[in-house]
C-alpha cells in the first residue's frame, strides 16, 4: 500500500539569503539575488553577473579542514541540510537511522575543484593534485558527505538530471518513502557552478544573459526582452517523512508531498521541441499520481528560465495540460529573483512550494515589464499575492530532455 | 621558527588539531585523528613548505610528529 508523505523541514542557502527565513522575506519582497560576480576575474567573460551566495560563514557549519577539502556544492549542502533538520526536530540515532535515507541532486558536481586541480596539473604536474579531488568533486559526495555528518544509513543517492536533478532526487526520495523503503528522507538539490569554465561554457551555448549593466534585472522570466537565463549557487533541502512517523514525533507539517511526474523529451541535447510535450505528461503524470484533477490546482512554481524556448513551450505546454483553468490558476518564476541554481533550483523551489501552502502567499515574477504577448497568463508581476493556497506545482526540466515536476498539497488529517 | 614550530604549524592548520595535541609522540592516524589521504595532503603541504620531495619509500618510516621533524631536518642539513 502506498503511505502518505509529508515535509516536515527545510533548509538553504541561496544567492537571497542563507537561511529560509530571510530567502522567504527576500521573495515576499520581490528583491532580487544577482550581481556582478565576485569569485572570479570576469574580464574575458561575455558574461559578468550571476546569483552568488553571499556573507555565508562556512565555519559556523564546518570545519576549517572541511572547507579546504570539499567543494562548495558539498558545504552548501552539509549546511542547509544542518539547517533543514533542525528545522525538522529530527534526530538521527542508532533507533532510527538504518530506515533514513538522502538523495540529493546536482546538476554540474564540484566543477570549481576540478578546474583548480586542473591547473595544479598544468603548472606543477601530477604529484600536486590533491587527494580530495576526486571526493571533493564526484556529485553524489554532497549526498555521501551530509551522510557521514549525520549518520543516515538507509538508501542513498545522487541525481544528476542537470536543471531537473532537484526534482528528480525529490520525487524518487518520495516514492522511496511511500513504497516503504524508508520513512525518512533527506532530499533536494545542491549547486556551485559559478566559475570561469561554465560560464564561458554557458556563453558558448548562447543560453545564458550577458546585461551586465544591470544584474538586478537580468532575470527576467517571460518578459519579452529575456535574453538568458541568470546561473546561480546555493542549496535547497527538505525533510520528507511518512505521515505517521512525522505524526508519532509530533513533528511541525508544511505539506504534502502528493504526486511526481518524470518524463523525457527525447529529443535535443539541450532545447525543448515545440509545445514541449514531454513537459505536458510530466505535468499529467504528477497530477494523477496526485489524484487531482488539473482544475485542482492553485499555483504553479514555474521552470521560468528566462530563456526564449523555455518560457514560451513552458506556457504553451500548461495550458495543453490545464485547458480554460490555466487562467485561473497563479504561475510565477521564482527565478525571476534567484536565478537558476541548475540541479538546486528543485529544491530550492520545493521550499518556495511549501512556503507559499503554507502562508498563503504566491511569490512573485519581477522584471515582467513587458509580457512576452505568448506568455499571456496570471504571472503575478512584480508583487506577491496574498491567497489561501492549497495546492501547488513545481516544475523543473534539464538538458538532456528531463522533466520533472513535483505535486505538494496542503496537509490535512 | 624553528623547524619543529613550522611542521607543527602545518599539522595544526590540515588537520584542526591543537597545540597541545601535537606532542612529538603523536601518531597522525591513531592520535590526531588523520585518515589516509589526510596523509597524503599533510605530505604535500610539508614538501611545499619546505621546498623539498618525501619519497614514497621513505613515507613508510613516518608516523609521528617527531619522524616529520627528524626526516626533515636530516634533508636540509645535507
Amino acid at each position: 500500500m502506498k503511505r502518505r508523505v509529508v515535509i516536515t523541514g527545510v533548509g538553504t542557502v541561496n544567492p537571497l539569503g542563507n537561511c529560509v527565513s530571510d530567502t522567504w522575506e527576500g521573495i515576499c519582497a520581490g528583491k532580487s539575488g544577482i550581481a556582478h560576480i565576485t569569485k572570479f576575474d570576469t574580464s574575458d567573460l561575455k558574461t559578468k553577473i550571476a546569483g552568488e551566495v553571499k556573507n555565508f560563514d562556512p565555519l559556523s557549519f564546518v570545519t576549517s579542514k572541511e572547507v579546504r577539502r570539499f567543494d562548495d556544492f558539498i558545504i552548501y549542502a552539509l549546511a542547509s541540510a544542518e539547517m533543514a533538520l533542525d528545522d525538522a526536530g529530527l534526530i538521527i540515532d542508532n533507533r532510527n537511522s538504518d530506515r533514513i535515507g538522502i538523495i540529493l541532486g546536482s546538476g554540474i558536481g564540484g566543477i570549481t575543484t576540478i578546474e583548480r586541480e586542473k591547473e595544479a596539473l598544468m603548472k606543477a604536474g601530477p604529484k600536486k593534485i590533491s587527494p580530495f579531488m576526486i571526493p571533493g568533486a564526484l556529485a553524489n559526495l554532497a549526498a555521501g558527505t551530509v551522510a557521514i555528518k549525520f549518520g543516515t544509513r538507509g538508501p542513498i543517492s545522487c541525481a544528476v538530471t542537470a536543471c531537473s536533478a532537484g526534482n528528480n532526487a525529490i520525487g524518487d526520495a518520495f516514492r522511496t518513502i511511500a513504497y516503504g523503503f524508508a520513512d525518512v528522507m533527506i532530499s533536494g538539490g545542491t549547486e556551485s557552478a559559478v566559475s570561469p569554465l561554465a560560464v564561458a561554457a554557458f556563453n558558448a551555448m548562447r543560453a545564458i544573459s550577458t546585461r551586465n549593466d544591470n544584474p538586478e534585472a537580468a532575470s527576467r522570466p517571460f518578459d519579452r526582452n529575456r535574453d538568458g537565463f541568470i546561473m546561480s549557487d546555493g542549496c535547497g533541502i527538505v525533510i520528507l517523512e511518512e505521515l505517521s512517523f512525522a505524526l508519532d514525533r509530533g513533528a511541525t507539517i508544511y505539506a504534502e508531498v502528493s504526486g511526481f511526474g518524470s518524463t523525457c523529451d527525447a529529443y535535443h541535447i539541450a532545447a525543448p521541441p515545440p509545445g514541449h510535450p514531454g513537459a505536458v505528461r510530466s505535468m499529467q503524470l504528477a497530477l494523477q499520481e496526485a489524484g487531482m484533477d488539473p482544475s485542482d490546482i492553485d499555483y504553479i512554481n514555474a521552470h521560468g528560465t528566462s530563456t526564449a524556448l523555455n518560457d514560451r513551450y513552458e506556457i504553451e505546454a500548461i495550458k495543453k495540460v490545464f485547458g480554460d483553468h490555466s487562467r485561473k490558476l497563479a504561475v510565477s518564476s521564482t527565478k525571476s529573483m534567484t536565478g537558476h541554481l541548475l540541479g538546486a533550483a528543485g529544491g530550492l523551489e520545493a521550499i518556495f512550494s511549501v512556503k507559499s501552502i503554507d502562508d498563503g502567499i504566491i511569490p512573485p515574477t519581477i522584471n515582467l515589464d513587458n509580457p512576452d504577448p505568448e506568455c499571456d497568463l496570471d504571472l503575478i508581476p512584480d508583487t506577491m499575492r496574498k491567497q489561501d493556497i492549497r495546492t501547488v506545482m513545481s516544475n523543473t526540466f534539464g538538458f538532456g530532455g528531463a522533466n520533472a515536476v513535483l505535486v505538494f498539497k496542503k496537509f490535512e488529517e | 621558527m624553528t623547524v619543529e614550530e613550522q611542521v607543527k604549524n602545518i599539522i595544526m592548520e590540515q588537520l584542526n588539531v591543537t597545540e597541545e595535541e601535537c606532542l612529538p609522540e603523536a601518531k597522525f592516524i591513531d592520535d590526531l585523528g588523520a585518515d589516509s589521504l589526510d596523509l597524503v595532503e599533510l605530505i604535500m603541504a610539508m614538501e611545499d613548505h619546505f621546498g623539498l620531495e618525501i619519497a614514497d619509500e621513505e613515507l613508510a618510516q613516518i608516523s609521528t610528529i617527531k619522524d616529520v621533524i627528524d626526516y626533515i631536518t636530516s634533508k636540509q642539513s645535507t
